[in-house]
């Protein structure tokens, strides 16, 4: 402690702060989600039977195996923290790489998923999705936007972490100053949360 | 005065959180395979239970919330509230419609 207190002296430093205003921008995230949990809510307390049916065309399986890749990077996430608080510089950045790593097979089972479901002619606006009932409509008009916004999160938390891995390997990121590192992993880990909501609320309602 | 550059977090061992990861994986095998089952109107309150408890141990353990300062634990309280008012609030409206 009084080395950092040595240190603090010299440059400005307020990790207590960053990680406050890490924490803060998180709330305006799960306002953005929680609000479409709420449209997602309404309409299928309106629609139950549409979007029962609806889901049964979505690949539980391949849902399934996303959520534990998806929590599997969470894991490695954290353990980069833990291994920069010991000074493990290189399984740090090997860590953070490996979480890139399942960031990239999660996206890559969405596109084919997403893929899958365009080529049935499942897609907003598509005639197919138009001449079935209005709550499958709504339905995967929800997916579409919800899974979609939750991709878009994927990929920059993969950005952000590579940008990480860069600093780490600079020294940048030290076993005594890694909070950029740890705000990372609090966004990381929040769009697994995200996930960890979409998945039984999309693939699990058969 | 508090010296805002130490970093709270006790450093955990690795252990602590293979186990969480571990946890997190059964709880989805649990809900993958509850919703299988035909439960009725209960399957969305058991896949809700679950997603919260997972979502616990991600805050708690993942994100340090454990071992954050008191400060962060009510904002995250508050924050959940608010949305959980959100909620009440909305279905309150509906019910009565």
């Amino acid at each position: 402690m009084s080395t950092q207190e040595h240190a603090a002296a010299h440059t400005h430093r307020d990790d207590y702060g960053a990680r406050m205003g890490m924490w803060l921008f998180l709330f305006t995230e799960l306002i953005l989600f929680g609000g479409m949990f709420l449209v997602y809510s309404v309409y299928r307390f309106t629609n139950q039977a549409e979007f029962h049916l609806a889901a049964t065309e979505l690949n539980t399986i391949i849902g399934t195996f996303n959520t534990v890749i998806l929590l599997t990077s969470s894991l490695t996430m954290a353990l980069s923290i833990a291994a920069i608080q010991k000074n493990n510089k290189s399984l740090s950045i090997f860590f953070q790489l490996l979480t890139i790593l399942l960031g990239l097979f999660f996206m890559v089972n969405k596109y084919f998923e997403w893929s899958a479901k365009i080529n049935h002619g499942l897609f907003p606006g598509s005639d197919e999705l138009l001449a079935k009932s209005s709550g499958e409509i709504l339905f995967y008009g929800l997916y579409y936007a919800m899974t979609g916004l939750h991709g878009l999160h994927v990929l920059v938390g993969m950005v952000l972490i590579g940008v990480m891995a860069g600093f780490t390997s600079r020294g940048s990121i030290t076993y005594d100053n890694y909070v950029k590192l740890e705000n990372t992993g609090l966004y990381w880990h929040l769009v697994d949360i995200i996930w960890i909501f979409l998945f039984p609320l999309f693939y699990l309602i058969t | 005065m508090e010296n805002n550059n130490s970093h709270s977090q006790n450093s955990l061992g690795y252990g602590i959180y293979i186990l969480v990861w571990l946890a997190l994986v059964t709880l989805t095998t649990v809900t993958v395979t509850v919703s299988g089952m035909d439960l009725r109107s209960l399957t969305v309150t058991v896949a809700l239970v679950i997603a919260s408890l997972k979502t616990y141990l991600v805050i708690n353990i993942f994100m340090h919330l454990r071992s954050e300062g008191r400060t962060f634990k009510v904002f995250v309280l508050v924050a959940l509230l608010f949305l959980l008012v959100s909620f009440i609030l909305l279905f309150a409206d509906y019910s009565f419609h």
